[in-house]
């Protein structure tokens, strides 16, 4: 059955350190376990029966039972999983360093705008994982940003979050 | 045959070179607005709707028709080189069209992709040019339970047991329905799974899901791996659209049984989302190369582009036909319509010959025009691949979060889009199948609606679900489909054990 | 002809009154609706009509914000307070969306604008069924067991308000079945899914005029006034209203535009004075026509204390239907 594994020559899951797979699986299948409990606690709450042909909580409260029973048996063989990293900490680290800038760039967007975030988030991106030279991180992190703006609010008439900047240009 | 010469009366009025030079103009317009996420065939329309108020209305249209073939065409480009589908039927295409395109292969896989959607546009368009009111008719035969049935059997269609562990798949499938449930419900109007958050009042859109779980869990998933798409080194000219067509032969079967669902789909009128899904499921399922699918097999890009075209196609005769728009571009179009002093409805094949004749016409050369347009462009787009990663990964997350924003004007979607892009990489991570939820989450709410209308109808009675010829063989053709994938399994397992056991 | 020449007279009066404040970059129409619906038609409308007689020099761009059955939008406008730059599209939802999800808004944060016209509606049956009025409706619903299936767009929404009103006038229990859109339950009536249907003219005249279905009565205190042919043999005024049969249930509904609240007076003319001149141009009395909306023009206090008495109608209504929420 090790075959159904992506094996390669330099398997890093084999050598580096990181998060075991059996602690994934198992929080993963933990959390999916609490959804469906929120989930059937909601439809029961406004009715998950048969009056007349199902209730608006009678499929969602079925389907809740159903993942319970998946997201139990999901748990079981977690932990009988062997013990196997399923991320290595580098791995996770380099994962960690666009989420968390992503994370912040969707945060700005509700206060700077879509189009000044957006610079923002392509010259720390560029910077911190290419090797550009300055004049083209600066070009690409002001002139994609203006396209966008060009064909969205001026040619396509679409409006996108916008924020002070704009605001001050008279948009 | 008196439909055929009003078909050539089109022809002449659709040949003219202003006419040809619109579809042009539209063609190109449209394909723009297709790759770039967040803009559709809507924008599209709505940018030259303008233009046309001085234009006679069949010109007109097929200004506007073509904006929409070319943004169907669109729809498939950013699904194989980005996974990120472009529209919600370009789903299916992600399967195997992004993993050819990791191996090199994006060209051929868009080829395939264009190709595949013009035959089965072509289906689509020779059934509305012969068939029309018959099919209009036939339409208005399905109620809530032959609705029902038909969500069924597309289901049915696709869910055979895959490799994956049984128990993950069936995780993905239910919290797929749940999350299709989630805000107020089309029937009680009760609200659903929001826990209090406005924002979940009117559900998760699909699209917002599908540009995280696929796009954004993609980036990370590219990141963890060594930050650079693999396809780099691909070899690209204009050389790999023949070489592609030599292949595409092979799939004739494919092509076939694709249109057919699709077409059946469209009439139904299931939608092209739910075709794509049929078309792919029942390729994997019959297909000698199924089993190879979901690894950058190009048969599995062709099986859901041919069904998901037959049926956004054959999806324009309802409009036509009986003034029901089957998607928003097709809204806006109907709005046009209007605005031109023209009726939609069943009479206007009667009193406005000339017009529906010459749209119809234009629906065959649009499609030709598209797809000389998208193949020649086929090297320009697989040439994105080359882009350094670290300048078109911040580009690609910027024209997510523009998609997901712009489905509902809403920002929260753009949260919503981040947590699936998380989820999806976790999913991906512990190897849940991702296509059992989309499935559910497309069909999810649209099956509970009809299964529901039609239990109020009745009463409650379950019968509603066999008391006619036409809803009974949906439901017996979706059970043998549920049911073939285990006796098949059955039978193989036989026949390969019987060797094993004879050694 | 007449209207055409008021309407270039509007025209015209409009460049020297175009005085004290006009908008200074494009203007944003908010839809509560999807594309293709009733309200994104008359936005679309509208942005033709300003673009094709150039009553504005800024572009005015329909936004649909769908989300929260309008809330998203009604919010939306709720926060753009002082933005002269807006507009939102108004139907009854602007009271029904508040009411029956308690989002935080209502219609008083906002500056009226004016109200275009009010939607019609009607009962509906297919061609070919049985009942020619109001009583054979009733004499069916009393006899039918299970039910007689009425269908409308959506739940608890104003379709299925006029069923709650209608059949409990006629004392009869009904099984309301909600479809996604009145387009969806027009076509499902012409399949004999369904035996009545509760449509607005717009979404039911495609099938009527082929010869699917055909309107019982129309729930106004009067007729529609347009007298042109619409079928072969019969025109929108030829068709009797509710009350003519003896059921005194009516029901209309407000097509309206509101701005943000906070805004100037000036600000405020500038768009009443809009819309004035958009109602006068003879595209906007085609669109009319087209979807036999009853012409109903008001602006100012007339339109607030239509607003006032409509919305108490809606909440006295719901909670008899039990639309309102409990908890």
């Amino acid at each position: 059955m090790r075959l159904e594994w992506p094996m390669s020559s330099l398997d890093p899951y084999e050598t580096e350190p990181g998060l075991s797979r059996r602690a994934v699986e198992c929080v993963v299948a933990a959390l999916l376990g609490i959804l469906a409990v929120a989930v059937l606690w909601d439809s029961y709450e406004r009715g998950a029966g048969w009056s007349n042909g199902p209730q608006s909580g009678f499929f969602p409260a079925r389907m809740a039972w159903i993942l319970l029973a998946a997201a139990v048996v999901v748990f079981v063989q977690g932990l009988r999983a062997e013990s196997r990293v399923v991320v290595t900490w580098a791995q996770l680290k380099q994962v960690f360093s666009v989420l968390l800038p992503l994370t912040v760039y969707v945060f700005a967007i509700g206060y700077l705008g879509i189009y000044v975030a957006s610079a923002f988030f392509l010259a720390g991106f560029m910077i911190a994982f290419g090797s550009f030279r300055w004049w083209a991180i600066l070009a690409a992190s002001v002139l994609i940003p203006l396209v966008t703006f060009w064909v969205f609010e001026m040619q396509f008439e679409v409006p996108l979050p916008k924020g002070p900047l704009e605001a001050m240009l008279g948009f | 045959m008196e439909n055929f010469g009003y078909l050539l009366d089109g022809f002449q009025v659709a040949l003219t070179l202003h006419n040809v030079l619109f579809m042009l103009l539209g063609v190109l317009l449209g394909i723009v607005v297709g790759v770039l996420p967040g803009l559709g065939g809507p924008n599209g329309v709505a940018i030259l709707l303008p233009l046309t108020f001085s234009m006679d209305p069949t010109s007109a249209i097929i200004l506007l028709t073509s904006i929409y073939w070319g943004a169907l065409f669109g729809g498939a480009i950013t699904a194989v080189l980005f996974n990120i589908p472009g529209e919600p039927w370009s789903v299916a295409t992600t399967f195997d069209g992004y993993p050819m395109a990791q191996q090199g292969r994006a060209g051929e896989a868009l080829t395939a992709a264009f190709t595949a959607s013009f035959v089965g546009a072509i289906a689509g368009v020779v059934l509305i040019t012969f068939l029309a009111p018959l099919v209009a008719k036939f339409a208005l035969r399905f109620g809530p339970a032959e609705f029902f049935a038909v969500f069924f059997l597309t289901f049915c269609s696709f869910i055979g047991m895959g490799k994956e562990n049984k128990a993950k798949i069936i995780v993905s499938l239910a919290l797929g329905f749940i999350l299709a449930g989630v805000g107020i419900d089309t029937i009680s109007g009760d609200m659903r799974m929001t826990f209090g958050v406005t924002e979940l009042m009117s559900g998760i859109d699909f699209l917002v899901v599908v540009i995280g779980m696929f796009g954004i869990s993609e980036i990370l998933m590219t990141l963890e791996e060594g930050m650079s798409f693999k396809g780099k080194k691909a070899k690209i000219d204009l050389m790999v659209v023949l070489r592609t067509w030599a292949e595409l032969p092979r799939y004739f079967v494919t092509f076939v049984r694709s249109c057919i669902a699709g077409i059946w789909l469209g009439i139904s009128p299931g939608g092209a989302v739910a075709a794509s899904f049929m078309g792919y499921g029942l390729a994997k399922r019959f297909s000698s190369r199924g089993e190879r699918f979901g690894t950058g097999e190009m048969e599995g890009v062709v099986a859901p582009e041919t069904a998901a075209h037959a049926a956004g196609t054959t999806a324009l005769l309802p409009m036509l036909a009986l003034g029901i728009p089957g998607s928003a571009t097709a809204a806006v179009l109907l709005g046009g319509l209007m605005i031109w002093g023209l009726q939609p409805g069943p009479l206007l094949f009667v009193e406005q010959k000339e017009f529906v004749w010459g749209l119809i016409a234009s629906m065959y050369l649009g499609n030709i025009v598209g797809l000389v347009v998208v193949l020649s462009t086929v090297p320009l787009f697989a040439a994105i691949m080359r882009i350094p990663f670290a300048l078109i990964a911040p580009v690609i997350l910027m024209m997510c979060a523009i998609g997901a924003y712009t489905v509902a004007n809403a920002s929260f979607d753009i949260w919503l889009m981040l947590v699936f892009g998380v989820v999806g990489y976790v999913f991906k991570k512990l190897d849940y199948p991702l296509a059992p939820m989309v499935l559910a989450l497309v069909l999810g709410d649209r099956a509970e609606d009809a299964f529901r209308q039609a239990l109020i109808g009745s009463a409650g009675d379950l019968s509603v679900f066999w008391d006619n010829g036409l809803v009974t063989s949906l439901m017996a053709i979706s059970l043998a489909l549920l049911l073939w994938g285990p006796i098949a399994d059955g039978l193989s397992l036989l026949r390969t054990r019987r060797p094993a056991a004879a050694e | 002809m007449k209207t055409a020449a008021l309407a270039g007279a509007a025209l015209l009066l409009s460049t020297f009154a175009a005085s004290a404040w006009e908008p200074t970059k494009s203007v944003e129409i908010v839809v509560p609706f999807g594309p293709g619906g009733a309200s994104d038609q008359m936005a679309r409308t509208m942005q033709a009509i300003i673009q094709k007689h150039g009553l504005s020099k800024e572009s005015f761009i329909v936004v649909n914000k769908p989300a929260a059955t309008g809330g998203e939008a009604m919010m939306d406008i709720k926060k753009s307070k002082g933005d002269p730059h807006k507009l939102i599209t108004t139907s009854s939802t602007i009271y029904m969306t508040p009411l029956a999800t308690k989002i935080p808004v209502s219609w008083q944060d906002f500056t009226p604008v004016g109200m275009v016209a009010q939607d019609e509606f009607g009962l509906w049956v297919a061609k070919d069924s049985p009942l020619k009025n109001v009583d054979d409706l009733k004499a069916a619903a009393k006899a039918a067991n299970p039910p007689i299936k009425v269908g409308g767009g959506g739940s608890k929404r104003e379709d299925e308000l006029i069923s709650f009103g209608v059949f409990t006038e006629l004392g009869a229990p009904i099984s309301y079945i909600p479809y996604k859109s009145g387009g969806e339950a027009s076509t499902q009536l012409a399949g004999n899914h369904i035996l009545v249907e509760t449509n607005n003219p717009s979404e039911d005249v495609a099938n009527w005029r082929a010869g699917l279905t055909r309107p019982l009565c129309v729930l106004s205190p009067k007729r529609i006034a347009y007298t042109a042919k619409v079928t072969a043999d019969m025109s929108w005024n030829d068709v009797p209203t509710c009350g003519e049969q003896g059921l005194k249930f009516t029901y209309n509904m407000l097509r309206g535009l509101f701005m943000p609240g906070g805004v100037t007076p000036e600000q405020q003319a500038y768009y009443v004075d809009l819309i004035q001149k958009i109602v006068a141009t003879p595209e906007w009395q085609e669109y009319l026509e087209r979807n036999a909306l009853l012409s109903d023009v008001r602006v100012g206090k007339d339109y607030v204390d239509f607003l006032n008495a409509d919305e108490a109608k809606h909440k006295d209504l719901m909670a008899k239907a039990g639309f309102l929420p409990t908890n």
